[in-house]
């Protein structure tokens, strides 16, 4: 076999001494720099957004330091162990998952945490994870692109979780779990001719669907549609948003000086909303700086997964950059108004721990296809 | 070779993967294209939109208030100011128990049962956290008390504020007038925006009139707010901001009236607490140096906040309406009064001459009609000149003046001085008066037999009884004219405007009307002459009135008829209820040579007007000449 990249690996002993180190830590520098830049600036923003309380920064410092020996740990297990554990990991998590809707205790009026007597957490997030892996461990020895009996069985594999989800219900998580399925199918090609006709049939379903949203995923909808309709209820967090971030202009208010933040006109600043304290105090640059960084992560994920040594790797990886980047296009979407208001955070930068840990598992996967790499002689 | 059939062409799936990630690139970049250019058309395009929208989120525009004028007399004396006065107030986010609190004052006796009715009213339309006036106007002592109880009182606050204060009591009231709580009607007749900060309005008097002048301009400051409406400490540049368009309010201009606030007290004690009127102006320029209407009442009540219900309606219901200003909106019957008036009618039409006499004998008939029209002098005057017929009041001779005028003639020359229409003074409310004619008449009533003018109303007309009616200040402007031989000057209260900040007086002109012309002036001096009598011959009406007077005074007395006596019925000032006496009048321009005030009195079922009035007109006219040559 021949890897034409082959060339691109220096061995170990050409290695700057810090890249030894990263190398010995089965750690991809850039990757790492970028994921710590927005990270750092997620903190930075989270204490002008939270209103300067500094034990907020303090317990999202401790969960980013959390997610990180998350990822190095992650990064440490060689890719052949992962795809061997993967279908293991999806039975679990959907065990788990079926036990929160049986069992469920309810946060928020709606069941998504699993109680485990010290440790409460949502099995979607689990998920999150677990599909793309159980995909990819199903085409991993397949001859792509799959055939339909495989396309039969993905089907599947994705959709059950994506419903357990949506019953919970958790729209959004359900969707982005469902998406990265999808995106991962659409990796491992997919005919073009197929995705046109099934793209063309669910838009057509599109209106379908609205008999099976709840009122307030109804609701969101509308206001999407007309925020101006109700601008001091439902639409309040939309109009809010825009005002902040068109009122931030090219250069921004400044750090802590972003009015519709501090005098709390706008909801959720610290979590889904974020995004708009940046865009407010630090304006068009800053945003399309974080923009910029976040396309980075996207594209070295990329580029790891065009150099991954196998189909599963390839696959597993593509679809965790893609779902990544779908994150940031949601949020980002939403908080402007270009998409209904789903609740789905800024990923690094939004306060919250559980998707953080999960994000970093993801990248620390990454890592471990890159840096586990047979290094052929020439 | 051993690879030529594998189950997976390796090399294949890379190149299709390859491509599909080259796929994703392309949806990478366009998708961030749109949001890229989402957040350009937020923050480039539409930046000053919604920079707007965030300014006014977080800008709350405050109004303050302007000071109001202060009101002077003509020798610099306030009238009217504004003092310091400490309310009570109370904070209800920072009250755990407001039924507790409000209790406990209610003990202290700092607030009553209406007060605390007033409070829920004024609560509901304020924030949790904005201060609501509990009481406005607290003395030293209550002050004290509430000082010594606050620790019991959490969100108990006192508060200083600028309260209408007019030093003289109630003297001058019907001149000054007030100011209130300002209420909704108020705002319906002013600039809304302009009162926002404004918690009281004139209601009445110059207070009223000059309303304008006296509130100022707003001014208004800018608040950092947050989404709750709660001031926020702002920093940095928005301070900056903050305090660079702070608008300081322009304060009212001053008032300097005309009044002579110590003739004013002299002439309302001269009434010895009997209802009635007294008017003095100069005659010079129409400045009111006087105006006096009582009984009165204190307009301190109003401004501090705190009147009840209950006061206001003791007020409003008192039998002696002292809300009234009777100086201005009294319409009496001007009675003999008008007869100097009349008699310049007979000289200029030529109905009557200097010589001419008539025989009174106490009564007069219209000629094929037995009505008799008696004179006030049982058994006649005699034979009496038209000289005679002033000093003495004789009606008969003023029966057959306005006989032989018509009162086409009679309506033309009262018209002249400005009788059946509002001097125009400066002061709300001013009656006109009734000056009766023909064609009054055939538009006032709707009766047809009513609307003929009959001949026995014009005989009437001639002693000021009938339909004619006036306010004393009207009286007293008439005379004024009679004392300038024609020259008429519009009755003013202020005769200057004072600009606060500056300093600057401005002094406004008097303003002359349409003068009353005669064919020869010597008709002037007859009536001035007989005038003159009036008050310095003994057989004169005013004689006692003038006696030992330092100065020569002209006058005329008169009575105004409350209740009608019947044909056969003997008047009796005795037996006739209080009510329905004769309300006595009296008239005076001194000195008689050279004109410089003129005076009237009204005092109200007062009987004779010689005996009733003519002594205040002696009283105020003392003072008036005390204080100019002391």
């Amino acid at each position: 076999m021949i890897f034409s990249e082959a060339e691109q690996f220096r061995p170990y002993r050409a290695m700057s001494f810090p890249g030894r180190i990263l190398r010995k830590l089965c750690i991809d520098g850039p990757l790492l720099i970028a994921l710590l830049l927005l990270a750092g600036a997620g903190l930075f923003v989270l204490y002008s957004a939270g209103g300067q309380q500094t034990d907020l920064v303090v317990r999202q410092l401790f969960r980013v330091g959390v997610a990180l020996t998350a990822l190095l740990m992650v990064a440490q297990i060689p890719p052949k162990y992962l795809r061997m554990w993967s279908p293991w990991l999806y039975l679990a998590g959907m065990i788990m998952l079926i036990l929160v809707l049986v069992t469920g205790a309810s946060g928020k009026g709606v069941q998504r945490w699993l109680d485990l007597g010290l440790i409460r957490f949502q099995p979607a997030e689990i998920m999150k994870l677990a599909v793309p892996m159980m995909a990819a461990w199903i085409l991993h020895d397949r001859r792509l692109p799959p055939g339909a009996k495989d396309l039969l069985k993905l089907l599947v594999i994705i959709m059950l979780p994506t419903i357990l989800i949506a019953r919970q219900p958790d729209l959004g998580t359900a969707l982005l779990i469902c998406a990265s399925g999808i995106l991962l199918v659409l990796l491992a090609g997919l005919s073009a001719r197929f995705i046109l006709l099934t793209g063309g049939l669910a838009m057509a379903a599109l209106p379908a669907l609205w008999y099976f949203m709840l009122d307030y995923q109804k609701q969101r909808v509308l206001t999407f549609l007309s925020p101006e309709a109700d601008p001091l209820g439902s639409g309040y967090h939309i109009i809010q948003s825009k005002i902040a971030i068109g009122s931030g202009g090219v250069f921004g208010k400044g750090w802590l000086n972003g009015s519709q933040a501090h005098l709390e006109f706008l909801p959720e600043r610290s979590t889904d909303f974020i995004f708009a304290v940046l865009g407010e105090e630090f304006g068009l640059l800053g945003l399309l700086s974080i923009l910029v960084a976040y396309l980075f992560v996207v594209g070295r994920g990329l580029y790891i997964a065009v150099h991954g040594q196998d189909t599963y790797s390839r696959l597993l990886a593509g679809s965790i950059s893609l779902t990544f980047f779908v994150y940031v296009f949601v949020n980002a979407s939403m908080v402007t108004g270009l998409l209904p208001v789903v609740g789905i955070p800024l990923p690094l930068v939004s306060y919250g721990g559980t998707s953080m840990v999960t994000l970093m598992v993801g990248f620390g996967m990454l890592m471990s296809f890159q840096t586990h790499r047979k290094l052929l002689p020439t | 070779m051993l690879y030529r059939e594998p189950l997976k062409d390796t090399w294949a799936e890379q190149r299709l993967f390859n491509n599909r990630i080259v796929w994703a690139l392309t949806g990478l970049v366009l998708l961030t294209g749109l949001l890229a250019s989402r957040l350009i058309n937020l923050q480039v395009v539409e930046y000053q939109r919604y920079a707007d929208l965030s300014h006014g989120n977080r800008i709350r525009i405050q109004p303050l208030a302007p000071t109001r004028g202060i009101i002077f007399d003509r020798n610099g004396v306030v009238m009217a100011e504004n003092l310091p006065a400490y309310q009570m107030v109370l904070i209800p986010e920072q009250v755990s128990d407001l039924e507790g609190t409000l209790e406990r004052l209610t003990e202290l006796k700092l607030i009553d049962e209406e007060q605390k009715q007033r409070f829920f009213k004024r609560k509901r339309s304020k924030r949790s956290f904005d201060a609501v006036p509990l009481r406005y106007r607290l003395n030293d002592e209550e002050l004290a008390r509430l000082s010594v109880h606050r620790h019991e009182l959490p969100g108990v606050d006192v508060q200083a504020a600028l309260v209408r204060s007019y030093p003289l009591g109630s003297s001058a009231v019907h001149v000054l007038g007030y100011v209130g709580a300002l209420s909704e009607s108020d705002l319906q007749r002013v600039e809304a925006s302009r009162y926002a900060a404004t918690s009281h309005i004139g209601k009445n008097g110059i207070e009223h009139h000059y309303e304008k002048r006296l509130h100022g301009e707003p001014g208004n400051r800018q608040l950092l707010v947050n989404a709750q409406g709660r001031e926020m400490d702002a920093k940095g540049s928005t301070r900056e901001e903050l305090v660079r368009n702070r608008k300081e309010p322009i304060p009212g201009s001053d008032l300097i009236l005309s009044l002579d606030s110590e003739l004013q007290t002299t002439a309302e004690s001269a009434l010895e607490g009997r209802r009635g009127t007294v008017v003095v102006i100069d005659v010079t320029n129409g400045d009111i140096l006087a105006l006096v209407s009582q009984p009165g009442f204190d307009p301190n009540r109003f401004s501090a906040g705190g009147m009840s219900n209950e006061e206001y309606l003791a007020l409003q219901n008192d039998a002696d309406k002292p809300l009234f200003n009777r100086a201005l909106s009294g319409n009496y019957p001007p009675g003999s009064i008008v007869k100097p008036f009349i008699a310049l009618a007979g000289l200029e039409y030529r109905a009557v001459t200097r010589g001419q006499s008539i025989l009174c004998e106490g009564y007069y008939s219209i000629p094929g009609n037995e009505h008799r029209y008696r004179d006030w002098k049982k058994e006649g005057h005699g034979v009496t000149n038209m000289h005679d017929a002033i000093t003495e009041s004789c009606d008969v001779f003023f029966y057959m003046l306005a006989m032989e005028l018509g009162i086409d003639r009679i309506h033309a020359m009262l018209a002249d001085f400005g009788f059946g229409e509002p001097t125009g003074t400066d002061l709300p409310n001013e009656k006109s008066g009734l000056l009766p004619s023909r064609g009054w008449k055939r538009d006032a009533f709707s009766r047809r037999s009513d609307r003929i003018w009959f001949p026995g109303e014009t005989v009437i007309t001639g002693i000021g009884q009938g339909y004619m009616l006036a306010t004393p200040l009207q009286l007293t402007h008439f005379t004024a004219t009679m004392a300038t031989r024609g020259k008429r000057f519009k009755p003013r209260l202020v005769t200057a405007f004072r600009d606060p900040l500056s300093g600057e007086t401005t002094e406004i002109p008097p303003q002359e009307l349409a003068p009353v012309e005669l064919s020869d002036d010597r008709h002037w001096d007859d009536i001035h002459r007989a005038m003159g009598a009036v008050m310095n011959t003994p057989r004169g009406t005013g004689w006692s009135a003038s006696l030992g007077a330092a100065y020569k005074m002209a006058g005329k007395s008169g009575s105004a008829q409350v209740f009608s006596v019947g044909q056969e019925e003997e008047y009796d000032e005795e037996e006739i209820d209080e009510r329905l006496r004769d309300h006595a009048l009296f008239v005076a321009f001194t000195p008689l040579e050279n004109p410089q005030i003129a005076i009237s009195v009204l005092v109200e079922n007062g009987g004779s007007g010689g005996r009733a009035a003519g002594p205040v007109v002696r009283k105020v006219l003392d003072a008036w000449y005390q204080g100019q040559n002391p």
